[in-house]
């Protein structure tokens, strides 16, 4: 085992919080507010080449693994970014990770050096209203036009960034039924066209800066050279990125604890009461302790995870594992915090609050902890299937 | 265009520094960062050479233990080479030894147009290193530099003043010190970081530079620390009760601030 540290992570980290000190949370404040998306936080990171990090160099990006993109993405939710921050950047920096591995030429030659760039937004679009966790039961269908491309209809929800972004990953059914497994599943690289679809923000309870969208497809038109990988491998193709994902989510998810931490610490070392500062008191140190211990294990492991990925080995477990500690890690420390703060802690002006809703959040996308638990108990320990 | 930008790597201020009772010094054998205050001449430089449309930007830095992680933080904002003076004889040197090492490490170079340097490190605040340097060389020096020009062979400074800021007009080559002016730092960036890595960072010793054991280092130094002290805790501000008339309060605080 090695931990010496990466010079290259140190400096990736750094350079992230250089550029993301320029955003404080008064700005992340006023964006989630005002339901507007973050866009010179967005092109700042963009001109650092901070998007492209992990498309391949060929295209233009920077050719790194997961490790380093999640340090990427932990020190933007540090920051006190937190969803805010990573949301606006993450799918164009993650979401083509299909098209890079299964992805024709065409596709990548088109899309990938402008990802690299930061200049496409990329939405993605796979959950339904009755197909969350069951991805098999998706509705939303391709059927072809006879001019070799295909027309798309159905109904999407939680599609994030759909309003700002010019394309979406579409898992769409092509073959079969509902229900009947994920062989009829195909992944389109589709234009999001406001000609053929109708994109509608849902009120939501955090992460307002980037909204997200159900959006009606009504018979819109994608070119047969915009599949992604092969016909009836949708499901398959997209099942390849939910290890990494999970890894990013921890890593996002620890730094909105690290924000939340931060700020706990600063209030118990100034806020005095009864003639002593609070965090004197251990009923507001030994919680904030434990939330910081939490974070550090949680971190470890989805460590592990990125380095189990990018090295080629099977992750199912480490990833599953971080991820649902970080998810508690986060949501432990972000609510320590807001206890910390007492009444203030209610209000806006203090942050506390909007890293409690977005760590509450962690705990049931991108997918639920109850879901993590299943995957462990039967593909880890063995037990069998439960749903 | 050729520049050489003198740049210090410092212990993080964010972290608090401690003084060795021993030396007197402060510790410096943790890891080091690029001295903000130098950030503002690397991006002058910088800009300076992109604007002449040819030339480079060289690093000279005096650190302990061959620490570059400051270094490399200048070379990924975009500086082309570094020459990093580094030497356990060299504990203990004081400004006028380092200015002389600095002066030293200059003098290798050919075709230097320029040396910029900051006003004055922020960990040591003697402020005297940049106009030793340019005596050392023997060239014109100009310090409290917010803005430089560069047109021909000459350079025109806009020097900070306690009233507003001089023009100055100098000959090439000379040494620049420069505040935290008009120029707005650049961040490193992503591929600005990887590219830093391969950039060649040559390692001198006091002796490559021609100088012996009893020239640097505390055998070297014209000066002694005497006493170290910690600085005393801060005092408590003052509290004006406003009877109506106390904005000339905070008119006359302001004004002996000479801010107003």
């Amino acid at each position: 085992m090695d931990f010496t540290p990466n010079p290259d992570h140190e400096a990736i980290a750094e350079a992230v919080d250089r550029v993301c000190a320029q955003y404080d949370d008064t700005y992340w404040m006023e964006k989630d507010d005002k339901h507007e998306f973050p866009w010179e936080f967005y092109k700042s990171m963009a001109e650092g080449g901070w998007l492209g990090i992990v498309i391949p160099e060929e295209y233009g990006g920077g050719g790194q693994g997961i490790t380093e993109g999640a340090i990427v993405l932990n020190r933007i939710a540090a920051s006190g970014a937190g969803m805010n921050g990573c949301t606006a950047l993450h799918l164009t920096m993650f979401g083509l990770n299909p098209v890079v591995k299964f992805g024709n030429d065409q596709l990548k030659d088109t899309f990938l050096p402008r990802a690299a760039a930061g200049d496409l937004h990329v939405a993605f679009g796979v959950t339904e209203p009755d197909a969350g966790t069951d991805t098999s039961r998706i509705t939303t269908r391709a059927v072809e036009d006879g001019m070799g491309g295909w027309i798309v209809s159905g109904r999407k929800i939680w599609t994030s960034k759909a309003l700002e972004s010019e394309v979406v990953l579409l898992l769409v059914r092509t073959d079969g039924e509902p229900g009947q497994g994920f062989g009829g599943l195909t992944l389109f690289l589709a234009d999001l066209n406001r000609d053929y679809c109708d994109i509608r923000p849902i009120p939501k309870v955090g992460r307002n800066a980037v909204a997200s969208c159900e959006v009606f497809y009504d018979e819109m038109p994608v070119d047969g050279w915009r599949m992604v990988g092969e016909r009836g491998k949708g499901f398959h193709h997209i099942l390849h990125g939910l290890n990494p994902e999970r890894i990013l989510l921890a890593n996002v998810a620890c730094g909105i604890g690290e924000a939340a931490i931060r700020r706990a610490v600063n209030y118990a070392n100034e806020r005095s009461v009864f003639g002593r500062l609070i965090g004197a008191n251990q009923a507001i140190s030994h919680p904030l302790a434990q939330a910081h211990m939490q974070l550090k294990a949680a971190m470890q492991m989805a460590a592990l995870a990125a380095w189990r990925y990018d090295n080629g080995l099977e992750c199912g477990e480490q990833a599953n594992t971080a991820k649902y500690l970080a998810a508690e890690a986060s949501y432990f420390a972000a609510d320590q915090a807001l206890q910390t703060h007492g009444g203030l802690g209610y209000a806006s002006e203090y942050h506390v609050e909007r890293y409690w809703r977005e760590a509450r959040l962690q705990r049931i996308a991108p997918v639920s902890q109850e879901m993590t638990c299943n995957f462990i108990a039967q593909n880890v320990l063995g037990l069998p299937r439960s749903y | 265009m050729n520049v050489v930008v003198c740049v210090k790597q410092i212990p993080d201020p964010a972290d608090p520094g401690a003084l060795d009772p021993g030396t007197k010094t402060l510790k410096r054998d943790v890891k080091l960062i690029l001295d903000e205050s130098d950030t503002y001449g690397v991006e002058m430089a910088l800009q300076l050479v992109d604007k002449a449309g040819e030339g480079s930007v060289h690093l000279v830095s005096m650190a302990p233990n061959n620490e570059r992680s400051g270094l490399a933080t200048a070379l990924a904002m975009g500086a082309a080479s570094a020459t990093l003076i580094s030497d356990p004889a060299l504990l203990g040197s004081d400004a006028l030894t380092t200015a002389k090492l600095l002066a030293a490490a200059i003098g290798e170079r050919d075709g230097v147009d320029l040396v910029i340097s900051g006003s004055e490190s922020s960990d040591g605040y003697t402020g005297t290193v940049p106009t030793q340097i340019a005596a050392v060389l023997d060239l014109p020096s100009i310090t409290a530099a917010k803005a430089i020009t560069v047109d021909g062979g000459q350079v025109q400074i806009q020097r900070q003043t306690n009233a507003g800021y001089d023009d100055v007009t100098c000959s090439l080559p000379c040494v620049v010190s420069v505040t935290a002016g008009v120029v707005e730092p650049r961040y490193p960036s992503f591929k600005g970081i990887m590219a830093a890595k391969s950039k060649p960072v040559d390692e001198r010793t006091a002796a490559d530079l021609g100088f012996d054991a009893g020239q640097v280092g505390w055998a070297g130094a014209g000066q002694e620390i005497v006493d170290i002290a910690a600085a005393p805790a801060r005092s408590a501000g003052e509290v004006v009760e406003d009877d109506g008339e106390s904005y000339t309060k905070v008119i006359e605080f302001l004004e002996n601030l000479k801010v107003i």
